[in-house]
């Protein structure tokens, strides 16, 4: 069995891959941590166990490259509120959109990686666990709880 | 190549964004790209680099390692067997990074323009194997404008036996257009074949010719 060409995974999975760091970072900071996941992921690639999931495996990357942005960005506390414009509610796709990753920048950080590693990244939450360090039963707790805070955060506008 | 991103599927059940009041931006893939491929070039771990070219032969499909051109084939319109090929016998490393081949695609316009005699940059002649490695390196010293026979390659190859071995080798030229393996005709003056089709190297021969 050989691999597939890396591009194909470029394009099968680059789209989630960015949903992850966006969630867990600030766009041009997104954008850094995915460059950063695809550049592990290729230098890994070839000497990856054939019974890998792939999409898992690079959400995991994508993770802990995004956390290593935030911690290099030493002047920011974990979920602060960067500055960024007030959503144009005029724009009620574009609103709403950055109306999420605003409001994932508000939850508490154990909230955000959990809902965002198992919503947006697609790891179930055994997975989630060992990633966070937490047991399953505790992500899925923070992940219930960080979905709940979103639907209080941005529940009006949504339903 | 935006149309090659496509949206992530939901192999895992039961999560999803649906879950999720409102939703993110969309990824801005290509420039996110166009980034990788600098960075794993700066890196050493741009592989293979592959672009399409289009030409009066066709569109091709160029591939590049960093020791130069490797791979020219003719499928650039449905290009995933070669690449699944390259990435089995090369490595999986395979990105497409059309800048990085922007120099070796000018050169093979060139050739099919008639304005130049030879390929004029580096070539990689991994692809070509033993008894096809040999028959390569023949096809490179026929001058340009002029034919040789299959036979008479199996003579230079000093296998003069070797008539359809050669006839094989040249099929499998890893580098068609830059390796002039369409300069080998048959000995009773048929043009033979040709792996970008019979058509092609008719078309190459005649701006030989004229040139």
């Amino acid at each position: 069995m050989t691999r597939a060409p890396f591009d194909s995974i470029v394009a099968q999975h680059g789209a989630r891959v960015w949903r992850v760091c966006r969630a867990l970072l600030d766009e041009p900071d997104a954008d850094d941590a995915w460059s950063d996941t695809f550049l592990a992921a290729l230098e890994a690639y070839p000497g990856l166990a054939h019974d890998t999931s792939i999409e898992g495996w690079l959400v995991t990357i994508a993770h802990r490259k995004a956390i290593d942005v935030l911690r290099r960005r030493s002047g920011l506390t974990i979920g602060d509120v960067p500055d960024r414009p007030a959503p144009d509610s005029t724009v009620p796709g574009r609103a709403r959109d950055l109306d999420l990753a605003r409001a994932l920048a508000q939850l508490p950080q154990r909230q955000r990686e959990t809902v965002v590693l198992h919503h947006l990244g697609g790891l179930p939450f055994t997975e989630v666990a060992a990633v966070v360090g937490s047991s399953a039963d505790a992500a899925r707790r923070a992940s219930s709880d960080g979905v709940r805070r979103l639907r209080e955060l941005l529940g009006e506008r949504d339903a | 190549m935006p149309e090659r991103f496509d949206e992530p599927t939901r192999s895992l059940a039961e999560p999803g964004l649906d879950a999720l009041p409102g939703s993110l931006p969309a990824p801005p893939l290509d420039a996110l790209h166009a980034r990788l491929i600098e960075r794993a070039a700066a890196n050493d771990l741009l592989d293979v680099a592959y672009r399409r070219l289009d030409t009066g032969l066709g569109t091709l499909l160029l591939a590049a390692t960093p020791a130069g051109l490797v791979s020219v084939t003719f499928d650039g319109d449905d290009p995933d067997a070669t690449l699944e090929r390259l990435a089995a016998t090369l490595s999986p490393r395979v990105l497409e990074a059309p800048a990085r081949l922007d120099d070796a695609a000018r050169a093979l316009e060139r050739l099919i323009g008639g304005s130049a005699r030879s390929f004029d940059g580096a070539l990689d002649l991994t692809l070509a194997h033993g008894f096809g490695r040999q028959v390569v390196e023949r096809l490179r010293e026929i001058p340009y404008g002029e034919t040789r026979s299959y036979a008479q390659v199996a003579q230079a190859v000093g296998s003069p036996k070797a008539v359809r071995a050669v006839g094989t080798a040249c099929r499998k030229n890893p580098l068609p257009i830059a390796v002039p393996c369409h300069r080998v005709v048959r000995s009773d003056g048929g043009i033979g074949q040709y792996a970008g089709g019979v058509e092609a190297k008719r078309l190459l021969l005649t701006i030989e010719s004229a040139a």
